[in-house]
């Protein structure tokens, strides 16, 4: 087990898994993006201003799922004390910042032919603007200080006073009345979109999940190469 | 048929620019780390090359330096 999680082993799986990852994400990109432009029908109420959704929901989607795992991960660097926990946050960062980026932008996309506005100050989306700026202080608090030890130590802190915005990201439509509307994608209830809307939604999520471990695996090997860097240094 | 498909009963500029950032940020990104991955790369094997030879025998104890090698040399064919 242990033989198994030294960093040339990762290294080796990390560094062919890339190739396969890729040709899979540019397949189920491919086939998301036929279903969600062409194939998928149109809303009856929003007609096709509605295939916005395939792009803005997986993406803050994805934005949610991996800033709940940076902040797990740095409380987990706090406890344990390994440092491969910051490794992995690091890398995670950049796909997650590129995909709350991507849900405000095609959001605001959305709301002009939907809500007659390019922006409001409403809930979910002041929110999710906040998560953007954590993910930038995160990534930053990496370039700006040089310290690694004092880094790792102020950018765990972002991520875990972050992680309070999560919750309220989730639970912002349900707590205050918003321009958005409540979930229709719910875990323990009926889910109230349409299957043949549904499908596309879940192969874009897919697509998207696909690349944020493309990212992170390439990330991560870049780390790895760079504190390597430093070790032949130290030769 | 392709005119339904570009104007989108009028929602296409909507639709088409909402994709065309999702996807041109995604290409940004992906070249963003590709070039900082080749640019790690590169620095270690011009590192490596400066080593002494006892050196290189040392770094070469260690699995990873050996997998970094290897794949940077796959990466340049």
């Amino acid at each position: 087990m242990f033989k198994f999680l030294k960093l040339g082993k990762i290294f080796e799986i990390s560094s062919k898994l890339t190739k396969y990852i890729f040709v899979l994400f540019v397949l189920v990109l491919t086939i998301g993006l036929t279903e969600a432009l062409i194939l998928s029908p149109e809303d009856y109420k929003q007609s096709h201003s509605v295939r916005i959704m395939y792009v803005h929901v997986p993406a803050a989607w994805m934005a949610l799922g991996t800033f709940s795992a940076i902040a797990f991960l740095s409380i987990s660097t706090f406890i344990f004390k390994n440092k491969n926990f910051f490794l992995i946050s690091k890398s995670l960062a950049p796909s997650g910042f590129i995909f709350s980026i991507i849900a405000l932008v095609t959001g605001s996309i959305w709301g002009k032919p939907t809500w007659g506005t390019w922006w409001a100050w409403d809930a979910r989306i002041t929110s999710m603007l906040i998560l953007a700026l954590f993910y930038l202080m995160f990534l930053l608090s990496w370039k700006v200080i040089e310290n690694n030890d004092k880094a790792i130590k102020i950018s765990s802190l972002i991520a875990i006073l972050g992680a309070i915005n999560i919750p309220i990201i989730k639970f912002s439509v349900n707590w205050w009345n918003t321009l958005h509307q409540g979930p229709s994608v719910k875990i323990l209830n009926d889910t109230t979109i349409h299957s043949s809307m549904l499908i596309p939604l879940f192969i874009m999520t897919a697509a998207f999940a696909l690349f944020s471990l493309l990212i992170f695996l390439m990330k991560f090997n870049t780390e790895m190469i760079r504190i390597k860097n430093k070790g032949l240094d130290r030769l | 048929m392709i005119n339904e498909i570009i104007s989108m009963s009028g929602y296409g500029i909507y639709v088409w620019s909402a994709f065309f950032f999702t996807l041109t940020s995604l290409i940004s990104l992906y070249l963003l780390t590709k070039l900082q991955l080749l640019k790690e790369q590169r620095k270690y094997i011009i590192k490596f090359g400066s080593l002494s030879e006892e050196k290189i025998a040392l770094a070469k104890d260690q699995k990873i330096n050996k997998e970094i090698l290897l794949r940077t040399i796959i990466t340049k064919i």
